[in-house]
């Protein structure tokens, strides 16, 4: 439960934060919306009788719920127990698959909306360490009276 | 009242009817159309989550987690793209999108 609403939370700051940034004229992307309407509707109702039907015909058959492999065992433990049991021992390889979709999702987000811009001063490490006191002062012997 | 399996249902359906209502609707903002496509993830989700408690099988919620596992992937590349896609494009309508390439 806290899951889906931090999850919840998370998803809607960032589609704020695209709306924030993305300075988008929405007044232009409304107009000619409405010539939609009736087929959206149209399709919508038809979506919505038809999940009204399944829901009111549908049914198990017999025994279907004896044969599931993982029972809570009503107060016994908590439910995040449960789910870790048989989210880690069961469920391990599609939790570590998901964990790297997370990952290649991350870093191609950070990829996509990387920006390299000329003409910004910025710190080169390489060059910063790799430079010599000979190559920075250069000592010059001066005669005296006379300029460099 | 007792809030029973059939009121979750409905609620997911409705949801799920209001995400398919909102693509319908929204054939230009490429934003409304991703957040309509999440809420149908969420309506899922809580069909899953709902027939999970009321069957007393855990599986349901953990295939819940999954699914807002990916659901949170394809909202984060969605968003990536669409601020990149505006970077290039100055405005976001997905008439301009098939000009996406590679």
């Amino acid at each position: 439960m806290i899951l889906a609403i931090v999850y919840v939370g998370a998803v809607a700051v960032l589609f704020l934060f695209v709306v924030m940034m993305l300075d988008v004229d929405f007044e232009g992307l409304r107009k000619g919306a409405m010539q939609y309407v009736p087929l959206g509707l149209i399709i919508g109702l038809v979506l919505l009788i038809e999940l009204g039907f399944l829901y009111s015909s549908w049914s198990f058959a017999d025994g279907a719920p004896l044969a599931l492999a993982a029972n809570m065992e009503e107060g016994a433990r908590s439910n995040t127990h449960a789910l870790g049991e048989i989210l880690y021992t069961q469920y391990v390889f599609p939790f570590q698959v998901s964990g790297l979709i997370l990952l290649v999702a991350m870093i191609g987000a950070i990829t996509l909306t990387l920006r390299h811009r000329t003409g910004v001063k910025k710190q080169n490490i390489n060059k910063q360490v790799g430079t010599n006191p000979s190559d920075a002062v250069e000592l010059i012997k001066v005669k005296s009276g006379t300029g460099v | 009242m007792e809030i029973t399996l059939f009121h979750y249902l409905s609620l997911a359906a409705l949801l799920f009817v209001i995400g398919v209502f909102g693509i319908f609707l929204n054939r230009k903002n490429i934003i409304v159309i991703l957040m309509s496509i999440e809420l149908m993830l969420l309506a899922v989700n809580i069909n899953f989550v709902a027939f999970s408690a009321w069957l007393e099988d855990l599986h349901g919620q953990v295939f819940a987690m999954f699914i807002l596992t990916v659901a949170a992937a394809e909202a984060a590349i969605g968003l990536a793209i669409l601020v990149t896609f505006f970077r290039n494009k100055g405005q976001i309508l997905v008439e301009d999108l098939s000009e996406l390439k590679g």
